[in-house]
């Protein structure tokens, strides 16, 4: 039978991007639909009818929402260049620091970025030990997955790409080489793997889309 | 290699509970430490450093955070028995799906209906039943959510079942009422020995939730 896989995302969301990224690496091809977030489309209501959001991955009719748990869909249906490890230790590792970044960091970074200014320095000061965190976890490490990007790696596509563009934008300054060299080193890596830097959006176009969306940044001049 | 696995946690904790129906589930033997969380001890300090919370579990002394981190953890390491997600790579997904949405939902909703009054508290309840009436939906006429079979999704949502009762009195709500296939549910839940041995007594819940209110709520 045909294999039929259907994409529902935004260019501009890393969510949407990560389950691209993962695509990409295990080369399956899909077709991919692109949604206007402020006026969702019938199909991805249908599809999504909980949280109405994107991404949403559609498998031969059957939809699967909410982009970690896709991430794992795709591991285990498509074998081939594995993202998460084996072993029940590492893959409890990879899933801890995954929900991490989407539970604690993109709001701390967003509102370091675009918070109230009389907050920006703490905000800048919680956001650092969130990253702290991690600088610590990667260690030595090429990527957080080891040797080849990892279900962890394509998490952290928002401190790997989407950080620096919201730090542009915005004038922000987090992710410094200063305190963060081995997170540093660790994006350069991750964006240069083509199958990542295949995924990634228009920088030019997204500074736009954030500076339109939520204005020019709290440390902005 | 001796297995050794110690669980902190704290026994009103709703996601405490998962892990232990976990445990119950696959006939593990462990310790089990109970933290005072306003006193919480050097060694749950040490083992999650990040989010300093319960659960903890820690095996041949290594950590695991986060219930349901916890729970795959647990299911894969002791995948002889009692599997706890589907094997069926779809299947999964939406057991992942769904025991995600309890988790981002059912909480915060819950929380508004005990520790707030007035405006914010009509809206938690509101809130919370709409989420209940979604898991029916999601529920229809299995017997659990996983099917024929008592499963990750229903072990994710029974242990807040515990906290019913604080609810009810607390939010002045009746969730029979609005919800009744979810009380059903929950009582086909409770005949599971897992379940029954773990989930404490709903008036001590009640008498724990009580006192917190306190803290939030002066009246």
């Amino acid at each position: 039978m045909a294999e039929e896989i259907l994409l529902f995302g935004a260019w501009g969301s890393p969510f949407s991007r990560r389950v691209e990224m993962a695509l990409k690496l295990k080369g399956i091809e899909y077709k991919y639909i692109e949604e206007d977030i402020t006026n969702k489309s019938p199909s991805l209501l249908k599809y999504n009818p909980v949280h109405k959001k994107i991404p949403v991955l559609v498998h031969n009719g059957k939809p699967v929402a909410e982009s970690l748990v896709i991430l794992e869909y795709i591991d285990e249906t498509w074998k081939d260049s594995p993202i998460l490890s084996k072993d029940p230790y590492e893959r409890a590792n990879a899933r801890f620091w995954a929900k991490f970044i989407d539970e604690k960091c993109l709001s701390a970074i967003f509102k370091a970025c675009w918070g109230e200014e009389k907050e920006h320095e703490k905000a800048v000061e919680e956001a650092s030990e969130l990253l702290q965190f991690l600088e610590n976890e990667l260690k030595e490490k090429r990527y957080f997955g080891g040797e080849t990007v990892g279900l962890l790696d394509i998490a952290a596509n928002i401190i790997g790409y989407w950080l620096g563009v919201f730090e542009e934008a915005s004038g922000a300054e987090l992710l410094t080489r200063e305190k963060f060299p081995k997170l540093c080193n660790w994006a350069n890596e991750f964006v240069s793997v083509s199958a990542i830097k295949e995924n990634l959006p228009p920088r030019d176009k997204l500074i736009a889309y954030l500076r339109n969306r939520f204005g020019v940044g709290t440390t902005s001049k | 290699m001796a297995n050794e696995v110690v669980l902190l946690d704290f026994w009103p904790s709703m996601f405490g509970m998962r892990v232990r129906i976990a445990l119950a589930e696959k006939g593990i033997k462990y310790e089990y430490k109970e933290e005072d969380l306003k006193n919480k001890s050097p060694l749950l300090l040490e083992m999650n450093p990040i989010n300093k919370k319960i659960p903890v579990l820690i095996h041949n002394g290594k950590p695991v955070c986060e219930s349901l981190i916890i729970v795959q953890y647990i299911d894969e390491v002791w995948n002889d028995k009692s599997p706890l997600l589907p094997s069926e790579p779809y299947q999964r997904a939406q057991a992942r799906f769904w025991a995600d949405f309890v988790d981002k939902k059912v909480y915060g909703a819950s929380r508004k209906v005990w520790s707030t009054t007035g405006e914010e508290e009509e809206a938690g309840k509101k809130e919370f039943f709409e989420i209940l009436k979604t898991l029916e939906v999601e529920l229809g006429d299995k017997p659990y959510f996983g099917g024929e079979t008592f499963g990750y999704v229903d072990l994710s949502f029974i242990t807040f079942y515990s906290w019913f009762h604080a609810y009810e009195v607390l939010g002045n709500i009746n969730i029979e009422a609005e919800c009744p296939k979810i009380i059903a549910w929950a009582k086909r839940c409770l005949q599971k020995e897992s379940v029954a041995k773990t989930l404490p007594d709903q008036k001590k819940v009640y008498e724990f939730v009580a006192q917190m209110r306190k803290r939030f709520v002066s009246e």
